[in-house]
């Protein structure tokens, strides 16, 4: 076996300081669209992309979680990004790349990626 | 969908969205038989028989947002184009169970795909739910449960960002000996077959 389960420990010791670091701080959600139309479009990558980049920059605290189809099948892949305080956001056609780019701008830096906002509401 | 590892997500997301808890995707690849199969069992609130007996047609969904679902439809024509079959049982109450055979070498047969990536994703986006994998070649066998890592994380969330990659890199690894194991003891068997073939073919022959 390449990977073996004891490296899940380590990994998981690492996740512990970095949430410890965080601790208190509100919790972001985001949704990726995985209905049939979100998973044809493209949705596994966006959401592989997401926790990629969240990992990279140690936002633990981030959650991410999937639901299916709203009714928007020609925005797919949709992504919602819900921030404490602040209306939801939801962007469409997203990609891996748009993916990473919303979660530098508006995940960490609360700047909305306005030019792929299909929708918001609180 | 262009692999099979995407119809899986997407049935898997059918069982969640049918409150399941438990979810348990086993594929087997048989090259004796050129089978492949991929089985999906969920403890959802199941279907009634008429809707399971629709379930294929695409006028048929449980959904409000729009008349059609595509999500079953797919995966029986992707099963049946490459010389398979779909079949779902369902029990009100119990769970379904969703069963696609297709031909292993029929060359209209989607990829089985990044399995991986679809469990990580799905363990990532839905850290309380039970969901095993059981991946079988030629009688090889990887085994996952998501209960399993969960215990390994003391705590820590299965959705954890950090957790990701692991676990996808890990599926990935034991996916990949159990095909490779497979198919170089598929190639022995395959070299042994020929040499002992001779035979029955020489007997066959004959009996012409």
């Amino acid at each position: 076996m390449v990977k073996s389960l004891e490296e899940l420990a380590k990994i998981r010791e690492q996740a512990k300081k970095a949430l410890a670091a965080r601790e208190g701080e509100a919790e972001t959600k985001i949704v990726v669209g995985m209905g049939t139309c979100g998973i044809a479009a493209g949705a596994r990558e966006v959401m592989a992309a997401i926790l990629d980049e969240l990992a990279k920059r140690d936002l633990g605290t981030v959650t991410v979680t999937q639901t299916g189809c709203v009714g928007l099948c020609d925005k797919e892949p949709l992504v919602d990004v819900i921030k404490p305080g602040q209306p939801k956001v939801t962007y469409g056609r997203v990609d891996a790349e748009r993916a990473r780019r919303i979660v530098a701008q508006h995940v960490v830096n609360d700047q909305v990626v306005g030019e792929w906002v299909v929708g918001t509401s609180s | 969908m262009k692999e099979i590892a995407l119809h899986v997500l997407d049935i898997v997301q059918n069982s969640i969205e049918a409150g399941a808890t438990r979810v348990a995707v086993t594929v087997t690849e048989d090259t004796e038989r050129d089978l492949l199969t991929v089985e999906i069992v969920d403890n959802g609130r199941g279907m009634p028989p008429d809707v399971t007996g629709a379930a294929t047609d695409p006028f048929v969904t449980t959904r409000r947002t729009r008349p059609v679902g595509l999500g079953l439809p797919l995966l029986a024509l992707a099963a049946r184009q490459s010389g398979g079959s779909l079949r779902v049982d369902s029990r009100p109450g119990e769970g379904t169970r969703v069963l696609a055979t297709f031909g292993l070498g029929h060359i209209d047969r989607p990829p089985l795909g990044d399995m991986a990536l679809t469990l990580a994703c799905l363990m990532a986006a839905n850290p309380t739910l039970d969901l095993d994998y059981v991946h079988v070649r030629d009688g090889r066998e990887f085994r996952v449960s998501s209960a399993d890592l969960r215990s390994r994380l003391d705590g820590v969330s299965l959705g954890n960002p950090a957790v990701f990659a692991f676990v996808r890199d890990y599926i990935r690894a034991g996916i990949r000996e159990v095909s490779n194991a497979g198919g170089t003891e598929g190639q022995a068997r395959g070299t042994m077959g020929a040499g002992t073939s001779t035979e029955p073919a020489g007997d066959r022959a004959l009996s012409n």
